[in-house]
């Protein structure tokens, strides 16, 4: 194990660096000159070659690349272009809305995903199953920013069921201690605004959810499946274990590990999906932070945003390895 | 002195027999079907579509579905079925130079790395790697980004995004095929590393690749319709679904039909695609059965 914690470190470490020069070169493709963008069309010639003098941008794009890192290592990207603060706190103030919607998408897709999986397995070939598979093929196809407006026509504005939008009713006062609006209701005590964060954040939850959702079924029912015909299962069978020991000790459990691996790769789709279903839900997550900071050409916040994601992204693949490695030794040796 | 070695993987004889198995399926059907209507839409949008897309009549703006206009009229009273309509070609597009991009340079780098083995593999699979490691759509936004929000930008970035697909699994297919009898024939003749690759391993590598472009066409869709979406892929007043979709969302609680179809039309196609390349999936790759 600590072999492979090594080579799986040194590739993790090449990757980061990887990223870092990804979107450090990105940046320096960026249409227009930053400085010119940073005081307008009107500036005198001597001022931009100071503006400029003073951001580094006259200077070798290897030393410039130096002390991007040497920032980006520090966690300073410069400050937004558009309000001035440092942009690693705009990534961090939204990163919980973001990092709250991902989680309870995936909770929703694993909590109806596995048992409708298991369901369907057990009732193969029967109305059951195509009950349980037919949508599924549906979900995989699902265009999330149109369900999530399909969705909000209909609970929202026909039923009324559900609020069209944001985190919380506008003008709600709530003191700020996680940023994930739920756990803040639950730590301020008051019973109606735990009601009322999870009222806002059950429909993008459940948009966000469909595909991994529909994934999770999918691949809970082949992997059922598959192991249902395997020679221990059998040999269970024939020395009379009762049928639901059988399904829960032998078949789920070795099932288990595939559909883990899946769920582990879940989390780039959702963090994709979270840009569009933010969008859709007005909520102040990172994909919006993100686009917006595009169309405004912030590009300090764009650096900031897109290094944070990557991270994040990359540091939970590697404990998602990690965890195969450590349930599964044959992982370990290849 | 020729050989022809080709036959040995597999003769066309061969090929038909899955091929023909996996239209048997109704789904599979339905699929293609829908990837047929997809194509006949998009020849044909300028004889069907009961308008031009792009003409405005402000006397009959938001207008709900009727005989005058079957899916409605958006804000500047332009016919919704002609834009959807049109918006088809803007998908056919996306697919043509998104996943052609993603096929043909994905297939490069797969076929460089898996053949010529050694420091070339090393380099092009740490790119994949590092593209790999950033969530699809925020790297499609980062493209998106450097290069300023258009149209063919956005099909660019998502052409990118799904390049180290392709490049691992042509990698993968390369590693097996180089093995075989007849690819040590060739080399043992003395034919060229050009010749080998051309000749022998890309042709034996490809069908595990269609598979792939007919699963990722959907995808593409999607994608880049979300790009437009967002505002970083078309601009208006170009009928791209993604951008009816956005056009849509300002007046959905009163003119519902100016996103519902756009978005029902993007299902729709990416519903034909996946049906049809699970089911090619499941004649083709032996691991999916």
């Amino acid at each position: 194990m600590g072999d492979y914690l090594a080579g799986r470190l040194g590739q993790l470490l090449i990757v980061l660096f990887g990223v870092s020069v990804v979107v450090f070169v990105a940046m320096h493709l960026l249409p227009g000159d930053v400085a010119t963008l940073l005081l307008g069309d009107r500036a005198t010639a001597s001022a931009l070659v100071r503006l400029r003098h003073q951001l580094g941008l006259d200077q070798p794009v290897i030393v410039q690349y130096w002390r991007f890192l040497r920032g980006a290592l520090a966690g300073d990207f410069g400050t937004s272009l558009r309000d001035n603060r440092p942009a690693l706190a705009e990534v961090l103030a939204a990163f919980p809305v973001t990092l709250q919607l991902t989680l309870a998408a995936l909770l929703l897709a694993i909590a109806i995903g596995v048992p409708l999986g298991v369901l369907a397995a057990l009732n193969e070939g029967t109305w059951v199953d195509t009950a349980i598979t037919t949508p599924t093929l549906f979900g995989v196809s699902m265009p999330v920013f149109w369900l999530g407006l399909m969705a909000l026509l209909l609970f929202s504005e026909k039923l009324g069921w559900m609020p069209v939008g944001g985190l919380m009713p506008i003008g709600t006062t709530m003191p700020r201690i996680t940023g994930l609006s739920v756990v803040d209701a639950v730590l301020s005590g008051r019973l109606a605004l735990v009601g009322e964060a999870l009222r806002h954040l059950v429909l993008p939850a459940a948009t966000l959810a469909t595909i991994p959702l529909a994934l999770i079924t999918r691949i809970t029912r082949g992997e059922m499946l598959a192991s249902m015909h395997l020679e221990h299962v059998r040999t269970a069978r024939a020395k009379g274990l009762p049928e639901g020991r059988v399904i829960r000790a032998h078949v789920l459990r070795n099932a288990l590990i595939p559909i883990v691996t899946v769920i582990g790769l879940q989390f780039g789709l959702l963090l994709s999906g979270a840009v569009l279903t933010e969008t859709i839900f007005s909520l102040p997550g990172l994909g919006r932070l993100m686009v917006d900071a595009i169309l405004a050409r912030d590009y300090p916040v764009v650096q900031a945003g897109a290094i944070f994601i990557a991270v994040v992204f990359v540091l939970v693949n590697f404990a998602v390895d990690l965890g195969y490695a450590a349930l599964d030794p044959r992982i370990r040796r290849q | 002195m020729s050989v022809t070695l080709a036959p040995i993987v597999a003769g066309p004889g061969e090929r038909a027999r899955p091929l023909s198995r996996a239209l048997a399926r109704p789904a599979a059907r339905l699929g293609l079907g829908i990837v047929l209507l997809f194509f006949f839409l998009c020849a044909f949008a300028p004889l069907i579509a009961p308008d031009d897309p792009y003409a405005q009549d402000l006397m009959s703006a938001l207008a709900r579905p009727s005989l005058a206009h079957l899916l409605g009229t958006d804000q500047y009273g332009r016919d919704v079925a002609s834009r959807v309509l049109y918006g088809a070609r803007y998908a056919l597009l996306a697919i043509v130079v998104g996943d052609g991009l993603a096929l043909g340079l994905g297939t490069t780098m797969g076929l460089a790395a898996g053949y010529l083995g050694g420091a070339v593999d090393a380099v092009l699979m740490r790119i994949v790697d590092v593209l790999l490691a950033f969530p699809y759509l925020l790297l499609a936004l980062i493209i998106v980004a450097a290069l300023g929000p258009s149209l063919l930008h956005s099909m660019i970035a998502i052409g990118i995004v799904y390049t180290p697909q392709y490049a691992r699994l042509v990698r993968g297919q390369v590693l097996s095929v180089r093995q075989m009898d007849f690819v040590r024939a060739a080399r043992a003749l003395g034919a060229s590393r050009a010749r080998i690759i051309l000749r022998h391993v890309a042709p034996n590598s490809l069908s595990p690749v269609i598979i792939m472009a007919t699963l990722q066409a959907g995808s593409v869709v999607v994608e880049t319709a979300g790009l437009s979406f967002l505002g970083l892929g078309a601009q208006p007043p170009s009928p791209d679904w993604g951008a009816l979709l956005a056009d849509g969302q300002n007046y959905f609680l009163t003119a519902w039909w100016i996103a519902t179809f756009p978005g029902l039309a993007i299902f729709l196609v990416v519903l034909g695609f996946n049906l049809l390349g699970d089911a090619l999936r499941r004649e083709f790759d032996p691991r999916a059965r």
